[in-house]
């Protein structure tokens, strides 16, 4: 019967995901204070940040030094990254299960497959524009001379793209954390913000005490940052790093495993209902 | 041809607590039924094993042919649910919402027509953050039912609403069900069952205590009139079916007027609170 192959012909993932994409996107912008927080944080910290420490011109490293806008640009980078894949995603799933949106979209054909392809694509394109804000407020506000080299920028792109997808994977993990919608951005943002100060965000990330440093260099975030300051800063910083390397392959494989691990765990415990319900 | 819904001997239990226990039912095609019970009494917890969210832990279910916990996509694509009332898509309005959920399904329904049948259409660029309670109700059956549903799951459709908004509400739901629609919903409110089932079944403890057309639901005891008077200053009650020989005969008895004297005729309600009570106690 043609009516019934009509009726069983259901709309493609892909599709579907593009739809899905659309929807997260136009719903990010429309919550204002996320957009503001998540877009405007980590260029009002490089302001603030290469403000205070740079003043009279002081600079980063022995003579001539780096000036300081341009040595926490990799750090600012590897922050917005972390917040508009890991904290967006952390708490916007949380709340979105705690008010029963992920039950309803369960209760419709919408494949999960195309639900968490709205995700990824929502962002990446929240994380390319807010990256490329921070980059044109470096450039144009801060004077930090960007990278014109192919090799810098494909390493710029591989740090992106991998730091997003473990952000993005841990995120939807870490979503089934937090108990409940409201507690979702008081048990998420500390995380994100402890990490940022241990990382090499805030403070040179030599200056660490060593256990510091060790604990940060488990997580992704110290690893993002150490990859972007590869990218923003001169090859001549490369041995200040505290192992005299950039050390691309370590920092790939850290988070790919951070990648992996969050697929693992994500697809075994990710919920669609509260806790309490079913 | 096999029923939308058939349900026999279900069972699910949490910790200790039995929340349904052995209970029986059947849609056929096309029917109304509405489920009846008080909280707890296992109707949403039935419910949602129908829709595939709850696993069992006992019995035989099938719905459109399928258990639901083998459910795929094709299966889902033909049922339609409105869940209890959530708090979710607040920042989409009513058209980008009614037309994103129409992409997800094979042979989805006009989205301007969807709207409208539900009454929205003054309310198509409005945010879901900014609707009334009954208006974003009005908005969950709009999404449960773009679909084109063969079977629609109602739950607890029309809590909060005001009396119009319920009226126009079931004017919409015999809408659908004249079109052929087989639907099953859940309800505190006997007048909303009475106007729109065709079959009521009433559930208290996790299983079916009784069932029928609203007309009939109890039986014929439970129909009886109640004949109340004040004698010796107390209250006397007699259930009757022929209350007027019973009114000639207490006149008689007392010589003239009968004081405080009442005829009754149970209401669906009272059958309802007599069902539940009565298997209570």
């Amino acid at each position: 019967m043609s009516e019934v192959n009509t009726r069983t012909r259901l709309p493609g993932v892909l599709r579907l995901g593009v739809a899905r994409t659309g929807y997260e996107v136009r719903a990010f912008f429309r919550e204002r204070d996320a957009v503001v927080f998540i877009f405007a944080y980590p260029i009002i910290m490089l302001a603030i940040f290469a403000t205070v420490f740079g003043q009279d011109g002081a600079t980063v490293g022995p003579p001539p030094g780096i000036p300081f806008a341009q040595y926490f640009l990799p750090g600012m980078l590897a922050t917005g990254i972390m917040l508009s894949s890991f904290q967006h995603l952390a708490i916007s799933i949380a709340v979105e299960r705690d008010e029963g949106g992920l039950k309803r979209l369960r209760g419709t054909p919408l494949p999960s497959a195309a639900f968490f392809l709205g995700k990824i694509g929502s962002v990446l394109v929240t994380s390319v524009v807010q990256t490329a804000l921070l980059l044109a407020a470096a450039a144009l506000v801060f004077g930090v001379d960007l990278p014109t080299s192919a090799t810098a920028w494909t390493t710029f792109a591989w740090v992106f793209v991998l730091g997003t997808a473990a952000g993005t994977l841990c995120g939807v993990a870490f979503s089934s954390v937090p108990r409940s919608g409201k507690s979702a951005s008081a048990v998420v943002t500390p995380i994100v913000l402890v990490l940022q100060f241990i990382s090499g965000v805030f403070f040179v990330f030599n200056d660490l005490p060593t256990w510091m440093q060790q604990v940060a260099s488990v997580f992704p975030l110290k690893w993002m940052a150490q990859g972007m300051r590869s990218v923003f800063l001169p090859p001549s910083a490369e041995s200040w790093e505290v192992s005299g390397s950039w050390q691309h392959g370590a920092t790939a494989v850290v988070l790919l495993v951070w990648a992996v691990a969050a697929l693992v765990v994500g697809v075994r415990t990710f919920r669609w209902q509260r806790r309490d319900d079913g | 041809m096999p029923h939308a819904v058939e349900v026999t001997g279900l069972r699910k239990v949490y910790g200790e607590k039995r929340a349904v226990d052995g209970l029986d039912l059947h849609v056929a095609h096309g029917e109304v039924v509405a489920i009846l019970g008080p909280n707890g009494a296992g109707k949403t917890t039935t419910v949602e094993i129908l829709e595939g969210y709850r696993s069992r832990d006992g019995g035989d279910v099938r719905v459109l042919g399928r258990d639901p916990q083998d459910g795929d996509r094709a299966w889902r694509s033909r049922l339609g649910i409105v869940l209890q009332s959530n708090s979710d898509l607040a920042e989409a309005t009513v058209a980008e919402l009614v037309r994103h959920f129409a992409r997800f399904f094979p042979d989805p329904r006009d989205p301007d027509e969807v709207i409208a049948s539900v009454g929205l259409q003054d309310k198509v660029r409005t945010r879901a953050r900014q609707l009334s309670g009954g208006q974003r109700r009005r908005l969950d059956v709009a999404l449960g039912i773009v679909g084109r549903p063969e079977l629609l799951f109602l739950d607890e459709p029309t809590t909060g609403f005001d009396p119009q908004a319920r009226r126009s509400f079931w004017d919409l739901v015999e809408s659908l069900a004249a079109d052929g629609t087989t639907i099953l919903l859940t309800t505190h409110y006997l007048e909303e069952a009475e106007r729109l089932a065709d079959r009521v079944v009433v559930v208290r403890d996790g299983h079916v205590v009784a069932e029928g057309p609203p007309a009939d639901l109890g039986g014929r005891t439970a129909r009886q009139a109640v004949v109340r008077w004040t004698q010796d200053g107390r209250t006397h009650e007699v259930r009757t079916d022929t209350p007027t020989q019973t009114v000639v005969e207490l006149t008689a008895t007392l010589g003239g007027e009968v004081p405080g004297l009442q005829v009754l005729r149970p209401t669906l309600e009272d059958v309802y609170l007599s069902l539940i009570d009565g298997a209570a106690s």
